[in-house]
């Protein structure tokens, strides 16, 4: 081989190569954790192991490789840490719906993964540079505003466990609200980009700002108590009203508005619990989950989640060894405790690392860019991806009361696959700057006839 | 911004610390306490069912009375089930081992050994561990003889009732069968509401086929009383050929009622004078009444208690408890009662009929059973055994093994030769000529105990071979309820004998 082909190797090696071992680990650990759950729930190696290898890498690879071509000089560990996530979920799934006899809910979810890469790859390849999205302010900010509100418009939303999140299109029904906030921190990072030397400052006595300048910032808060009263969904309004409030403090650095905005979520979680009874009844299960006469009823769901975690101990059943599927849903908003009860303490504190990797990357890339725009659109997704996962976490340990949100990654869901890829494909994206695809260059040397 | 994107770091680092603080807690700091909580059975159950449970085995080591298989359905939370190939034969004795309904006899009495959580598989799981094995539960071996017990079933036939045999030399129960018995399949298998299904059926049924006859229930012991009475007199002195008063009826002192002969019969064609050993070949009331009667309350319920009776303190219209600690038994039993001396005083009457196996007397087939083996071994009562040994299902090592209790001298050996005689005489020219076997000296005592209701139940014990210098091997007791299929003429000689016949000679060489 020449040594122009051997330099450039070395030139790019160490990244890429860190890149493509990090993906290979992943890709491994998930096929492994997929054999395992076969051979805990059915007593044997699941017949399609290979396939299913060889699948999973294919497309692993193939973001991978997407990765490569359209983001070079990306953060490296952002997209092997959620390969290694959204392997572990799969096998997960597999484990729970195979047990409950629906191995075809798990399929299912394999292809919404493999639809959630292709949007991963689509937003990569659409979005060549997330300052263009800088330009769109307000229509973003709009299209946001309009999906996180859509279901509740009659005759388009759908009600599902008493929470108003689903638009059903008669084909597919999906929660516009999991796009809609990916939309409105694009829109916050670009307001506050744009003003925030003005919000920081203030004018008057009490160095608030000018009404004008709050305005959408107000309306942002609106539509956050709009989700909760109007669509009766805890999880989604906490998530935006806490992302808004985390990116108006960083952008201004003034603690004023962090305290204005715990006073305001303060007032309207008491709202709520006032005004609504499913939430009393949820603060009431998270308290008192373990009451003898709660345990069988309201506190069911998350007496049977601590039950599973206290059950797997350190280390844990094994996979497909536990009886995870006891508790409800235990494949959406409970797949934590699954993972406690099958791989033990170790298994969720590993989880929730991989998470804690997810936000440390996220916001080392807000640290390393210099645009305002990209620091703040950085910090807002990292944010929504880490109060998520916190806030579901915690729920099912009954360290709060529990909201119904998806682990992103892990847990069964369509729509928030998706939301999740496009939330990773814009931090990749922002790590790597702007992308100007050149026309390949003509190959100097030829491959000898001999190989 | 760096500086509050970096707080805002450390504070996303808090908050995870916050999550892996409270999974520390619940999953290793509060997890015993947690998962121990009883709302938490299902998962308790599932865990005990991904164990393979040991198998329980007859005395042979080859017949199984309880096995787990893998679980065909893979979708089942259950990883194994457990079955019973002997269907309803053994049911009442391994009990059920039910997710819905938990578990009875030897599945719950040796539960710690079968599901291997017992202290003397520490190594063992330990060693699992590390090997990697699946965990094993342990075997437990039981006295059983699978071919006594299916004489015992097929000499029941139809008959309601029970028949108990043991080896007299070291309380092996061979045989324990009460009729009607249950499946315990369909109670351990299946979906929970197939389990109900069972369950419904089993509970409802007023022939009560989850209840043993042959251990679980008390029944009125009549004339097979005779025998501790028996016991009491040759104990006091008084030999087999002391002569008894011989009236026609016993007129009892302050009521108006007396005591009469079976069928209200002459004793030994109406004699002045009759022998006990006539008087007990010939099953007569009116003279073991008047036995009773002179041994007075103390010295008659001292011989009931050496023999295993607990003391009871009846008092009308309410049932009697046990003052006492029972004989010592695996399974939870009903044991044999007789009521404390202080009963008797100034009721000589109640003390006649007692003698005789009346008024408050309570037996079943076990007891009844052990008190024909301790006559059958000189007078030496062992407790009843079921279980040998358990053992580690993969390397069949002995990890707990129960030996012969040796228990009470009710009789002195003399005693014991003495009655013995007395029963042989029953057997050759008596009561219970039923139950003779050709070739094989068989001693008994015949019993027939009137019902309330309907008619009486008939009792038989017996034991073999009985010759003056032979060790007996198999000791049995019979009750047939309600006269079986002879109705109000039925007696102990001529339904029970017969049973415990059959049962003796399966067993007899």
């Amino acid at each position: 081989m020449s040594a122009a082909i051997a330099s450039a190797t070395t030139q790019r090696g160490p990244r890429r190569r860190t890149g493509f071992a990090a993906v290979l680990i992943a890709v491994a650990a998930s096929v492994l954790a997929y054999g395992l759950q076969g051979l805990g729930v059915e007593g044997e190696r699941p017949t399609n192991l290979v396939a299913y290898g060889i699948g999973f890498a294919v497309l692993a690879f193939g973001g991978w490789y997407a990765v490569r071509r359209s983001a070079r000089g990306a953060d490296p560990i952002l997209y092997p840490t959620a390969v290694l996530l959204g392997g572990l979920g799969l096998a997960m799934l597999y484990r729970l719906m195979s047990a409950r006899g629906f191995p075809g809910f798990a399929t299912e979810q394999a292809v919404w993964l493999a639809v959630g890469l292709l949007a991963f790859v689509v937003t990569l390849f659409v979005v060549r540079d997330v300052r263009q999205l800088d330009a769109y302010t307000y229509t973003i900010g709009l299209a946001g505003l309009v999906l996180l509100l859509l279901p509740i418009v009659p005759g388009v939303g759908s009600e599902i466990n008493g929470a108003r999140l689903w638009v059903d299109l008669g084909f597919v029904r999906f929660q516009p609200a999991e796009i809609g906030r990916i939309l409105i921190v694009i829109f916050l990072a670009s307001y506050l980009g744009q003003r925030r030397e003005l919000l920081a400052a203030g004018v008057g006595r009490l160095g608030l700002p000018r009404p004008k300048d709050l305005g959408p910032i107000i309306l942002a808060w609106s539509a956050s108590l709009a989700v909760l009263f109007l669509e009766r969904d805890l999880g989604a309004s906490l998530l935006l009203f806490g992302v808004f409030i985390v990116m108006l403090w960083v952008a201004t650095g003034r603690w004023a508005y962090l305290l204005l905005g715990l006073i305001l979520f303060a007032l309207g979680a008491y709202i709520g619990y006032l005004a609504f009874s499913h939430v009393q009844v949820r603060v009431d299960a998270w308290i008192h989950a373990m009451d003898p006469n709660m345990v069988g009823d309201e506190g069911y769901q998350l007496s049977q989640g601590w039950f599973a975690l206290a059950s797997g101990g350190m280390v844990g059943a094994g996979l497909g060894l536990g009886s995870p599927t006891l508790i409800p849903y235990v494949g959406s908003d409970f797949i934590l405790a699954a993972f406690g009860e099958e791989l033990g303490m170790l298994g969720v504190s590993a989880v929730l690392l991989l998470y804690l990797v997810l936000v440390g990357r996220g916001l080392r890339i807000a640290v390393e860019r210099h645009d305002s725009f990209e620091k703040l659109l950085a910090v807002g997704l990292t944010t929504v991806l880490g109060l998520q996962v916190f806030v579901i976490a915690a729920g099912v340990l009954r360290l709060i009361p529990l909201t119904g949100v998806p682990l992103p990654l892990l847990s069964y869901g369509g729509t928030s696959r998706i939301a999740t890829a496009i939330t990773l494909a814009l931090l990749i994206r922002t790590s790597a700057g702007a992308w100007f695809p050149t026309r390949r260059q003509p190959k100097v040397e030829e491959t000898p006839p001999d190989g | 911004m760096d500086r509050q994107i970096r707080r805002l770091g450390l504070a996303f680092v808090a908050l995870f610390a916050l999550l892996f603080a409270q999974v520390g807690y619940v999953q290793v700091v509060a997890a015993d306490r947690i998962a121990n909580q009883p709302a938490n059975a299902a998962r308790q159950i599932a865990a005990e069912y991904a164990v393979e449970r040991g198998q329980i085995l007859a005395a042979n080591r080859t017949t199984v009375l309880a096995t787990s298989t893998p679980n065909p359905d893979p979708n089942s939370t259950y990883r194994f089930i457990r079955s019973y190939p002997g269907k309803a034969i053994w049911g009442q004795i391994t009990g059920y081992y039910s997710q819905v309904y938990g578990r009875t006899g030897l599945e719950q009495a040796m539960n710690p050994y079968l599901s291997g959580t017992a202290p003397e598989f520490t190594t063992q799981n330990l060693t699992d561990i590390i090997l990697g094995r699946p965990k094993r539960g342990g075997t437990v071996l039981t006295t059983l003889v699978p071919k006594v017990q299916i004489a015992a079933q097929q000499a029941l036939g139809t008959h309601q009732g029970a028949v108990v045999a043991i080896n007299p030399q070291n309380g092996d129960i061979l045989a324990m069968y009460s009729n009607p018995s249950y499946d315990p399949n369909p109670l351990s298998s299946g979906t929970p509401e197939q389990m109900r299904t069972a369950w419904q059926q089993l509970t409802s049924d007023p022939d009560r086929p989850l209840v043993s006859h042959a251990f679980q229930d008390l029944y009125l012991p009549g004339s097979s009383f005779k025998t501790i009475t028996a016991s009491g007199a040759l104990e006091n002195g008084w030999g087999p050929q002391k002569t008894w008063p011989n009236p026609h009826h016993l007129e009892l002192p302050g009521t108006d009622a007396h005591i009469e002969n079976f069928g209200d019969e002459y004793c030994n064609g109406g004699s002045k004078e009759v022998t006990m050993e006539k008087a007990f070949e010939d099953s007569c009331n009116v003279p073991f009444a008047e036995i009773g009667v002179a041994l007075k309350a103390d010295r008659l319920a001292a011989q009931a208690q050496a023999y295993g009776l607990c003391r009871t303190q009846p008092i009308e219209g309410a049932t009697t408890s046990c003052l006492d600690d029972p004989i010592p038994f695996i399974l939870p039993w009903e044991v044999g009662r007789f009521p404390d001396a202080s009963y008797f005083a100034n009721n000589e009457a109640a003390l006649a009929r007692s003698a005789i196996g009346l008024d408050n007397d309570q037996l079943n087939p076990l007891h009844l059973a052990l008190i024909a083996s301790a006559i059958a071994n000189g007078g030496t009562l062992f407790a009843p055994r079921l279980v040998t040994e358990a053992r580690d299902s993969t390397t069949g090592q002995t990890l707990r093994s129960f030996g012969p209790d040796e228990l009470a001298h009710p009789l002195t050996p003399v005693s014991a030769a003495d009655l013995r005689a007395m029963m042989v005489n029953v057997v050759t020219s008596g009561t219970g000529y039923r139950a003779q076997i050709p070739n094989v000296v068989v001693a008994g005592k015949t019993g027939t105990a009137a019902n309330t209701t309907g008619p009486p139940n008939a009792w038989f014990t017996a034991f073999a071979p009985a010759g003056p210098d032979q060790r007996a091997t198999i000791a049995v007791a019979v009750i047939v309820l309600d006269g079986g299929d002879l109705g109000n003429e039925a007696t102990g000689g001529q339904v029970a004998a017969p049973i415990a016949k059959a049962v003796m000679e399966s067993y007899l060489p």
